[in-house]
């Protein structure tokens, strides 16, 4: 596959987060973790080490809870596709301040390389869409990641849902904290919560 | 989808309001559910709570993390589910101690007590084994005047000492579904 005109995640990433401000980051397990580790560690950033395809679904219970603040899902199209179903569940509660960012690079890295199903057949921003999340686009220039990134801020106007392609290069592991239970008290704190 | 019974709406059961009031009182916020006739009522009276946030879903294990997402944005919620959907919750179970989650579930068994269909017998007969092995304490209630106190003792423990727990709600509490032609 030609790598040509496929954009570098990191870079990807870290434009999208270049002005989160107050925005609460839920990073699928595996690359899309280091990607945003990689951005620089954040007390709003929601690191998974595992439950595979449940990125979505956290995002979207933060997201309700705290409608006021933008809040990002990055993950990989693995991880996505685990939990498809989750974009129908997005679809029905339609959470303005919900962005979802799949960094399709159409293979399991993390694994080897194995094709995903995106190499192939499956069109996630066809299946966003058809669940109801209208804001669903393929992003493939930097340009128009750029043009994406403020849109993040806007907690009125989601859901939106943007499949952006990416090399599969696998890039050097940066890796967050693998403890949950800091990683959410460290959330809490920065949103007021007090421990139990 | 189901109903368990002919009964009319007069002879709605009071348990399910027992459980509406205790979920109130501990302002649970968010909802998910994948739906079974035994919920039914419960879920109607969720669905017209301003306070409360129903969220259905395509299935039980997007709950678990819905509720993840939720603690770490400050609400409290409540899983509702049929025993067959636990099967579908185990990996993201974990959640529940990796987060150290307050996290409550309310089953509605099947399989059990005077069951037609011989499909829901397994998951049903190893629900509470897989709630145990995955960490969640389990309780149960089989008859309508226990129901209040068991699924008070199950939030208390769930959000005041962030201890997973699942209340098993008998299908003898719920009655067996009759399936006619």
């Amino acid at each position: 596959m030609s790598q040509a005109n496929l954009l570098e995640r990191r870079s990807v990433v870290s434009r999208l987060l270049a002005e989160r401000n107050d925005a609460i980051v839920v990073g699928g397990l595996g690359a899309s973790t280091y990607d945003i580790a990689a951005a620089g560690d954040h007390d709003r950033n929601f690191y998974l080490w595992g439950a595979m395809g449940g990125a979505v679904m956290i995002g979207l219970g933060m997201a309700l809870a705290q409608p006021k603040l933008p809040v990002v899902v990055i993950t990989g199209d693995g991880e996505m596709l685990m939990g498809m179903g989750s974009l129908a569940t997005v679809g029905l509660q339609k959470p303005a301040n919900l962005t979802i960012v799949v960094l399709d690079n159409e293979v399991y890295g993390e694994t080897g390389g194995q094709a995903s199903h995106t190499a192939a057949t499956v069109d996630l921003v066809g299946v966003a869409r058809a669940c109801g999340i209208s804001d669903s686009r393929a992003i493939s220039t930097m340009a128009e990641v750029e043009t994406f990134a403020a849109s993040l801020q806007e907690v009125s106007s989601g859901p939106r849902f943007a499949s952006v392609k990416i090399d599969s290069a696998n890039l050097e592991r940066v890796l967050s904290s693998r403890d949950g239970q800091f990683t959410v008290t460290r959330i809490r704190g920065a949103l007021g919560f007090k421990p139990i | 989808m189901h109903a368990r019974t002919d009964a009319p709406p007069e002879t709605a059961a009071s348990w399910p309001e027992d459980i509406f009031a205790i979920l109130q009182r501990f302002d649970v916020r968010q909802v998910p559910y994948v739906p079974d006739a035994g919920h039914s009522q419960l879920i109607e009276r969720v669905l017209g709570a301003s306070s409360m946030r129903a969220v259905p879903l395509t299935t039980e294990e997007e709950g678990v993390a819905l509720l993840a997402g939720a603690w770490a944005g400050g609400q409290r919620g409540v899983l509702l589910m049929q025993s067959s959907g636990v099967g579908n919750c185990v990996n993201m179970l974990s959640l529940t101690q990796i987060f150290r989650l307050p996290f409550l579930t309310l089953v509605t068994m099947r399989g059990e007590w005077g069951e037609f269909n011989p499909w829901q017998v397994p998951m049903g007969s190893s629900t509470a084994a897989v709630f145990e092995l995955s960490g969640i304490k389990v309780l149960r209630a089989s008859h309508a005047e226990e129901v209040r106190e068991v699924v008070e003792a199950a939030a208390g423990q769930a959000y005041n000492a962030c201890t997973p727990t699942a209340v098993l709600l008998s299908q003898r509490l719920i009655g067996a579904k009759v399936f006619t032609k």
